[in-house]
């Protein structure tokens, strides 16, 4: 009899739990994503996935030369360090935020529009046989025109 | 008696869990296998394409309709209200295909008039736009309190854009929140459309050679395989089959132009903490293509607003 009322209830449970974690990545990325774009205009584009220590990303987008872009990469306090670089159409690495003291954001203009690649890695910090951590990780893209 | 329904809520139970996991991965991004870049500006996108086979979590960024809007304005193309949907269509709107693209299009229209600083349209848009959220049943996305906000704001073009930004956040996040990620795509597809619509029609023929809002339209060339690739996610959906046959009608077009750009040199300026990304970029549009890029933009945006 308790089991009849345990499975819908666990159920519904896990339910809520799941539906609240995207909220949360959401709410994450609104709170503290979005204020690091600072004086740039976010674009209105919402970007951002539950990812475990070890795990990647890619992002596929075209940036365009009247602009100037930052990009905030932000992840949730119990995860390490979010590494991202950002890649050319030949898979050149032309930024990588290793070199930059593991920066949340990264500003850049272009002379002319390129399709760019980014690829978000979530580094593991986790000692075998601890499960490993996961978290909220935010993309988001800010703009504004050259002078 | 027990037994049997033990059975039943266990599979519920894994029913309802792979449900709520499949649409929660898809409103953070793919897990699919995406098939196609194909950005013709580099032989080594093949390197590319195998890059995005390999990996796990894929987002494809569109241009947004604020994005559109100002990439317009950045040109010196002048304002044109008679371009924009007619508010008078938002009565007309039914489906949810037709409200989730003109919720794109109403968005980017909105965008546009905040840019040009049209206050009474910009509410009017709004409100268009509102309609249409209420529609596909995100209340919040766009609620009372966001006119309100706006209205108090009317002449303050960078609280105008803010509001515009978070609106279509919430949108195309609650879409994606409610189980809706094909709903989401179309709306992304709609308001990219209709960037592209007013960019077309905004291009003075007499002044084509050297034009920069014709450069900007090339440039949607690279955007255009990333908006495929968004609805590829969403492959078996009646709506989002038929937009797919309409984005491959309009790649056929944009294949017709070459694009070319040269291998990118990151510069870092300390001074302004920027990097430059330093190349140079070659195409070849013809008036003539261009008249064809245009007649179908309007074709495929006028089923999108009839």
């Amino acid at each position: 009899m308790r089991l009849k009322v345990l499975f819908p209830v666990i159920a519904l449970l896990l339910a809520a739990g799941v539906t609240d974690m995207y909220g949360q990545c959401k709410s994450f990325a609104k709170k503290v994503c979005i204020p690091e774009l600072g004086v740039y205009v976010h674009d209105g584009n919402y970007h951002a996935a539950v990812l475990v220590e070890g795990e990647e990303a890619e992002l596929y987008k075209t940036f365009y030369s009247d602009m100037k872009y930052r990009v905030a990469i932000v992840g949730e306090e119990n995860l390490s360090n979010i590494e991202f670089k950002v890649l050319d159409a030949s898979r050149n690495v032309i930024y990588s935020n290793k070199d930059a003291n593991y920066a949340k954001t990264w500003d850049f203009e272009l002379q002319s529009s390129q399709q760019l690649k980014l690829v978000v890695k979530v580094p593991e910090k986790s000692k075998s046989g601890e499960t490993p951590a996961s978290g909220c990780v935010s993309i988001m893209f800010g703009f504004k025109l050259k002078n | 008696m027990n037994r049997k329904y033990g059975i039943a809520s266990g599979l519920l139970l894994v029913v309802l869990m792979i449900t709520l996991l499949f649409n929660g991965c898809k409103s953070c991004s793919t897990t699919e296998p995406v098939n196609d870049l194909n950005v013709d500006v580099s032989k080594d996108n093949t390197e590319l394409v195998d890059d995005i086979n390999k990996a796990k979590q894929i987002f494809q960024a569109i241009p947004s309709p604020l994005e559109s809007a100002m990439l317009i304005k950045s040109t010196g193309a002048k304002f044109n209200q008679t371009l924009l949907n007619p508010l008078g269509n938002a009565d007309s709107y039914a489906t949810s295909r037709s409200m989730a693209l003109n919720l794109g299009v109403y968005t980017c229209d909105l965008s546009f008039t905040s840019l040009y600083e049209q206050t009474q349209l910009i509410i009017d848009y709004m409100n268009a736009s509102k309609k249409m959220a209420e529609g596909l049943g995100i209340l919040r996305a766009i609620d009372q309190a966001t006119i309100d906000r706006l209205e108090q704001n009317i002449n303050n073009t960078e609280v105008i854009m803010e509001i515009v930004s978070e609106t279509f956040m919430n949108s195309s996040s609650d879409l994606v929140d409610n189980g809706q990620p094909a709903v989401a795509a179309m709306v992304l597809v709609g308001g990219w459309f209709e960037g592209l619509y007013i960019a077309t029609q905004l291009v003075d023929m007499k002044d084509f050679n050297g034009n920069k809002l014709v450069g900007r339209i090339i440039d949607q060339k690279l955007s255009i395989d990333i908006l495929l690739n968004l609805l590829d996610e969403n492959k078996g959906n009646p709506a989002i089959d038929e937009l797919i046959i309409q984005v491959q009608k309009l790649k056929a077009v944009f294949d017709k132009i070459n694009l070319t750009t040269s291998p990118i040199r990151p510069e870092y300026v300390e001074t302004t903490n920027t990097t430059y990304l330093k190349s140079e970029v070659k195409s070849n549009l013809t008036p003539e293509v261009f008249a064809e890029l245009a007649k179908t933009v309007a074709e495929i945006r006028g089923t999108f607003v009839k």
